[in-house]
């Protein structure tokens, strides 16, 4: 499968009246064509600061970037604003969290998503409302040519979703980078919004990112998946390998807290004690080690290193579950 | 009039029957919470399950007598919640007591750890200073916070989970019968929602607590209930253990509820989604049962005739015409 997309050792810091905040600390991932990377982190992981600033949407005085970030041939973080603008919707697209904040509230519908199709693909306003209309149907909304009337606030959260999700594929980019897409919305339209995700990749053969804190929704809907902590991809494998044999305690705590269904009832819960690192404080030894119950010396004195085991399997741990390294 | 599922007068400390609670908009009026009955027996875990917009906040806040109610009754220990106001309901408040799903917000933040703890004491006059410092230290010392560490900071100096854990010690400072926790861990991330559970369960077997515990996530319903109420669109749709469920859903709504939601677990595939579509509006709610615009299997008696909750296995309650059980 053809690379669409690479991080390779993206840094982000930010400058804090505290001193400079390490949000992500070197992290290298591709995406390929037609596969789901799965990006799993807690709050505090910096997975959306890192997809912001690997789109050029988070720059400024205080951000300071280094590292490659590569759509195809093309170098996005050293190029101009303007010139990274050219490519947003028509090679690399975004679709986030908040539904709600992300439409024009005082524009309908149909006006806001045909302008984009009018600008970027310089369409004639009729013909690009045709194709909202078909776009919209694409993303099964109900009824497309009322809805293009209609105003955001009209719609629930999950059409909203479905509308940033059309606009979005309306340029049928390469690269889709979903950032929480169903974290604002309940479970049953949850299940919609991913299985409608997983077809459009399908059909169109786009590469795909979903970043989010739930394992879960990974788990069904991606080929692969990187773990980040504090700033640091901390594991990374196939999805099947990286459940079926996990490496990283984090990653293993992290699977073990979430409640199951097929779980035991009143069983206790695992939690994770303590808190990560502060982005704030130099740090030494792996971040993992004080909430780590394998921890021993070597740990708290040294930094492990990505290492993979030869089949795609990477972890950042000395003493990994499961034995090797 | 659904309350085949109460428990006989006696047995329950809050007993909830036939509460109607309804809000003004423009549209007219939308009765958030439709002729719903609920009992919690001492020691007991009860929660209640749904998506947003079903009423279980409302019901919590008509509970609480928070928000006025248009007709029905609440016992506490055979006095009817509804039926008092100005100082005889103050008087009846200590023994039920709530936390909130953003617990930092629902901190003041002018005010230290300590004082916020030890204010329901104040208020109420229990103890002398020393009694009641040690009191405070005590409580933090159950939630797991350090007092020496935290009594003198003020709430935005404190994660949401940490907050939480303040607004438990600070409900349980009066030492309730029944503790309402709305959505108590839905903002926080998985690591520390464990966390969380833990405590409220630990507090539950020291202080003899009974729980009514509001939640959109089935999987911790599941970890920490005795008894499950789902709502849908404002009625209570079926009562159930936590094992019968997930096992062996009446509803055909909980059947969807549960098969949405996400399980990591990468082997079992993509599974599609139950229902399509989103809950219709509760300003203009279908006729009969409610549900049967997006059910699989509604006929034309659901339309025309209102499901009323009854017993289909031991412990298990559905308003359904077609159960799946």
């Amino acid at each position: 499968m053809t690379e669409v997309f690479r991080l390779e050792d993206l840094k982000v810091q930010f400058a804090t009246r505290r001193g400079k905040l390490n949000a992500v600390r070197g992290v290298t991932l591709t995406v390929r064509a037609g596969e789901c990377l799965g990006i799993v982190g807690e709050s505090g992981s910096g997975k959306t600061v890192m997809w912001r600033a690997a789109m050029g949407l988070l720059r400024g005085k205080k951000v300071t970037r280094t590292g490659s970030v590569r759509l195809g041939d093309v170098e996005l973080l050293t190029m101009a604003p303007k010139q990274v603008r050219q490519f947003w919707g028509t090679e690399i697209a975004m679709v986030f969290q908040d539904p709600m904040t992300a439409l024009n509230p005082v524009r309908r519908i149909g006006s806001q998503f045909a302008e984009a199709l009018v600008k970027r693909k310089g369409m004639k306003k009729e013909a690009a409302m045709a194709r909202v209309v078909e776009l919209l149907r694409l993303v099964r909304m109900p009824e497309p040519e009322l809805l293009v009337r209609k105003y955001p606030l009209q719609l629930s959260g999950g059409m909203r979703q479905r509308v940033m999700i059309a606009m979005a594929i309306a340029c049928e980019p390469k690269v889709l980078l979903a950032d929480e897409p169903t974290t604002a919305l309940d479970v049953t339209v949850q299940a919609q919004v991913l299985e409608l995700l997983s077809d459009l990749r399908e059909t169109l053969g786009m590469g795909m990112v979903i970043v989010t804190h739930d394992l879960g929704i990974v788990a069904g809907h991606s080929d692969r998946i990187a773990v980040l902590y504090a700033g640091e991809v901390v594991e990374t494998a196939a999805t099947k390998d990286l459940f079926a044999n996990t490496k990283m305690p984090y990653t293993q705590a992290l699977l073990n807290s979430i409640p199951r269904l097929d779980g035991a009832p009143g069983d206790r819960m695992q939690a994770i004690d303590g808190a990560p690192p502060d982005p704030v404080s130099e740090t030494t030894g792996c971040f993992f080690a004080p909430r780590c119950n394998f921890a021993q010396d070597k740990c708290r004195n040294e930094h492990p290193e990505l290492v993979d085991d030869g089949d795609g399997h990477a972890y950042r741990c000395f003493f990994p579950l499961g034995g090797r390294r | 009039m659904s309350t085949a599922h109460l428990r006989p007068v006696g047995q329950a400390i809050l007993r909830v029957e036939n509460l109607v609670v309804e809000y003004p908009t423009r549209a007219g009026k939308v009765r958030a919470v439709s002729d719903v009955s609920l009992d919690v027996v001492a020691g007991e875990t009860v929660a209640v399950v749904g998506e947003s917009g079903c009423g279980k906040s409302t019901l919590a806040k008509g509970i609480m007598r928070l928000i006025p109610s248009v007709s029905g009754r609440v016992f506490l220990n055979g006095t009817d919640l509804a039926s008092l106001s100005g100082e005889a309901l103050r008087c009846a408040r200590p023994n039920i007591q709530m936390i909130f799903q953003d617990s930092i917000s629902s901190l003041d933040p002018h005010l230290r750890v300590r004082e916020l703890v030890e204010q329901p004491l104040k208020v109420w006059g229990r103890g002398t200073d020393a009694e009641r410092r040690d009191k405070v230290d005590d409580l933090l010392r159950s939630v797991k916070l350090d007092p020496g560490v935290v009594a003198d900071r003020k709430p935005t100096e404190f994660s949401g989970g940490q907050c939480q854990r303040i607004s438990i010690a600070r409900a349980l400072s009066i030492e309730p019968q029944i503790l309402v926790c709305d959505e108590p861990v839905s903002s926080l991330d998985v690591s520390i929602q464990a966390q969380i559970l833990n405590i409220i369960q630990d507090m539950k077997q020291r202080y003899g607590l009974s729980l009514l515990f509001i939640s959109h996530d089935l999987a911790v319903v599941r970890a920490i209930s005795d008894r499950v109420c789902v709502m849908y669109l404002g009625k209570v749709c079926e009562v159930s253990t936590p094992q019968r469920l997930t096992s062996s859903p009446a509803h055909h709504y909980t059947h969807a509820l549960v098969s949405a939601v996400p399980i990591p677990d990468p082997t079992l595939g993509r599974r599609r989604a139950v229902v399509q579509g989103e809950p219709p509006s509760p300003t203009n709610p279908p006729s009969g049962c409610r549900f049967r615009t997006r059910c699989p299997a509604a006929t034309e008696q659901c339309a025309a005739e209102e499901p009323q909750l009854r017993e289909v296995s031991p412990g298990q309650f559905v308003a359904c015409h077609h159960p799946r059980v």
